[in-house]
């Protein structure tokens, strides 16, 4: 382990470590100039504070349990608590940071909320979101994740968001951010880009960081009342990473506790269908961040594969590869079929069906206790619950004939 | 020194200069050889040519779609600078710019990159998504192989941007009259001449303005407004996307467009006189 200095998990400016910065059309300089000063200051109005923290508790539904499992992966000595982001208002983590972002947005004076979405989780939060402040909301989804995630589309629907289909590229998230970042370049004059992960040009890693430690602060608070003490690991996700910060964040200074992000290994890391950009990538620059990537010698950025659309992503945040690169978190990878064991295990064990993309850490957090040697406690961020993905589990697991 | 002897002899003449844009290996290594020549042999007086992306966030669906031509024929850096070469070799005089995105640059090595670029008689380079404030990373490699950097001035710009973009852009000055990506989809308007004149009390080098201008209107606007140049790009890939399988009908086309739009940036001058 290295040694956890003070200034070096912190930003400075836009950069942590090496990684990060604002790779964008100039174009787009001053719509990321008057964010960063809009979020600056709210960090520190209390207005905004107390308002965000309103809708928080009463809306969203914060804090959401540590529930501790009743058997899945639990062997002696080893017991396992699932941060229950799955209860949040929405279905998933994605709410915490988009109701921040959305009120920033109105105190930014914009009346319209651009944002992309993969698995359609962050579409849903900021359609709520937007039909609760009074925002027009436009989600730009992939072609391929429409289809396979017509639960949520209709649910953007429903509360008052356009949907738009991106059909170029890979037709997935990352060409859902391009074009979001496209529309934004001509309408940043009234319209907030409400980007869904800790991913993307600075001030969006910082600051999706910021509205996201609120999982990791109350699971803190949670696992030393229930334990009595820190928790030996915390594993997560991670696509773009946002519920992985989230959750790591105020853990990082905390040298006994290890940090674990779970990347989608797809069809297996030797295979070309992963989204493991930590463990499989290489350094680059892509949407608006110098971080790593799945791309080819020349550049081209790659396209990614995961069962799960929310991890369905060819960059990762800048913040995680520093992270890494600098040892203080650990990635590890598990397959789609892995996940979608983990998914049934732990809606028969414990009664709460995961999104696909928790299920990755789920999957992860067993192995891990089944190789403990020692006690250990084990927190997962159980980010989303899995309703949206019951159409294509089911269509997956029948087609094995399991059920 | 290229850009400042064809910038310096087209004020002479009162012309603006006309700098059209096209991707590299698109759609061929040939076609796009030919494209090229059919391009300067019509009046062109610089060329901009781009390096096709995977993720090409600051361009509209013309320039989208005629990427995928060129990375679907996997014609790689090295065809694009063997191609450079090959341009150069026939028009040693020819200011010549590269428009590009960061990450192509990164993949290579960026010291590798400007090597190539300069082994090949490259002038400039332009990275559509490194804003000023991250030209750091660039332009110290880019000078040492004495390649310009050139920087975008967008319309609502502040004074500190506007002289930090003037102070750092070499060659020219991409000047933008309009928000948003490339695309014919939305004209350019008149730039503002408030904000040009700010560019050149910053002492910048020549404007050209790009994104919307497609016809002759737009190049008589621009010269109005006070520009050096125009760029012309989705018009002229529009034209390749139509007919990028009739080869000849293709190179005919551009050529009558190119003539078209390089004479009336030669007359705009004159004509708004």
């Amino acid at each position: 382990m290295t040694q956890v200095t003070s200034k070096q998990f912190e930003y400075d400016g836009a950069y942590i470590g090496q990684y990060g910065g604002q790779f964008v059309p100039q174009i787009l300089m001053p719509a990321l100039q008057q964010l960063e000063q809009a979020f600056e200051n709210s960090i520190i109005d209390k207005q905004f504070k107390s308002k965000l923290n309103h809708l928080l508790d009463q809306y969203a539904g914060r804090p959401t349990p540590l529930t501790e499992c009743s058997s899945f992966a639990v062997k002696e000595n080893v017991r396992v608590f699932l941060k229950r982001e799955d209860l949040l208002h929405g279905g998933a983590h994605k709410t915490n940071q988009v109701l921040a972002q959305a009120l920033l947005a109105k105190q930014m004076g914009k009346r319209r909320i651009i944002a992309e979405t993969g698995a359609g989780q962050h579409g849903v939060a900021t359609a709520l979101a937007s039909a609760l402040l009074g925002l027009e909301a436009t989600i730009y989804m992939g072609a391929k994740d429409i289809d396979r995630q017509a639960p949520n589309v209709f649910r953007m629907k429903l509360m008052g968001a356009k949907v738009i289909p991106v059909d170029n590229g890979s037709g997935s998230l990352k060409d859902a951010i391009n074009e979001a970042l496209r529309d934004w370049a001509a309408s940043y004059d009234d319209t907030h880009y409400l980007l869904g992960t800790a991913a993307g040009p600075h001030p969006f890693p910082k600051m999706v960081k910021h509205f996201q430690k609120v999982i990791g602060e109350e699971a803190k608070q949670q696992i030393l009342e229930q334990v009595g003490k820190l928790p030996d690991a915390v594993i997560a996700c991670v696509g773009g990473g946002s519920n992985a910060i989230g959750i790591f964040a105020d853990f990082i200074k905390e040298d006994s506790v290890r940090l674990i992000g779970v990347e989608p290994a797809g069809k297996g890391l030797d295979s070309k269908q992963h989204g493991a950009t930590l463990l499989k990538g290489t350094e680059g620059i892509i949407h608006g961040a110098r971080t790593q990537t799945l791309q080819t010698k020349d550049g081209q950025i790659q396209e990614s594969h995961s069962v799960s659309a929310g991890l369905d992503y060819p960059a990762v945040g800048p913040e995680h590869v520093h992270l890494m690169q600098t040892g203080r978190a650990q990635y590890v990878g598990v397959t789609d079929e892995e996940a979608l064991e983990a998914f049934q295990e732990l809606s028969r064990t414990e009664g709460i069906i995961p999104a696909l993309e928790s299920s990755h850490a789920l999957a992860y957090a067993k192995k891990l206790a089944n190789s403990a040697d020692k006690p250990m406690n084990i927190i997962v961020n159980l980010s989303g619950r899995g309703d949206k993905d019951l159409a294509m589990v089911m269509d997956t697991i029948t087609s094995q004939g399991a059920y | 020194m290229r850009y400042q002897k064809m910038f310096a002899e087209k004020k002479q003449l009162n012309e603006l200069a006309y700098v059209p844009f096209v991707l590299l290996g698109d759609p061929s290594y040939l076609q796009s050889f030919k494209i090229i020549q059919t391009l300067i042999d019509n009046g062109a007086d610089a060329l901009e040519l781009g390096f096709a992306f995977s993720d090409p966030v600051a361009d509209g669906p013309v320039i989208q779609e005629a990427s995928l031509r060129p990375l679907a024929n996997d014609f790689n850096v090295q065809d694009g600078f063997k191609l450079l070469k090959e341009v150069r070799g026939h028009y040693p005089d020819i200011p010549i710019g590269l428009l590009t995105y960061a990450n192509l640059v990164f993949a290579q090595g960026i010291e590798q990159y400007y090597r190539m670029a300069q082994e090949a008689g490259v002038d400039s380079v332009l990275i559509a998504d490194c804003p000023v404030e991250e030209g750091g990373l660039f332009t110290a490699v880019a000078s040492q192989y004495s390649i310009d950097t050139v920087f975008i001035a967008p319309p609502d710009a502040s004074d500190e941007t506007l002289a930090l973009v003037a102070n750092n852009s070499k060659g020219y000055t991409y000047v933008l009259s309009r928000k948003g990506i490339t695309g014919t989809e939305v004209s350019a308007t008149q730039a503002n001449s408030d904000f040009l004149s700010k560019l050149k009390s910053f002492d910048s080098a020549p404007l050209v303005q790009g994104f919307g201008i497609s016809t002759v209107e737009h190049v008589y606007q621009a010269a109005e407004a006070g520009v050096d140049g125009v760029i012309t790009g989705s018009a002229l890939v529009k034209l390749i996307n139509q007919y990028y399988n009739e080869p000849k009908i293709m190179l005919d086309e551009i050529a009558q467009y190119a003539k078209t739009m390089a004479e009336a940036a030669h007359q705009a001058q004159t004509i708004n006189q």
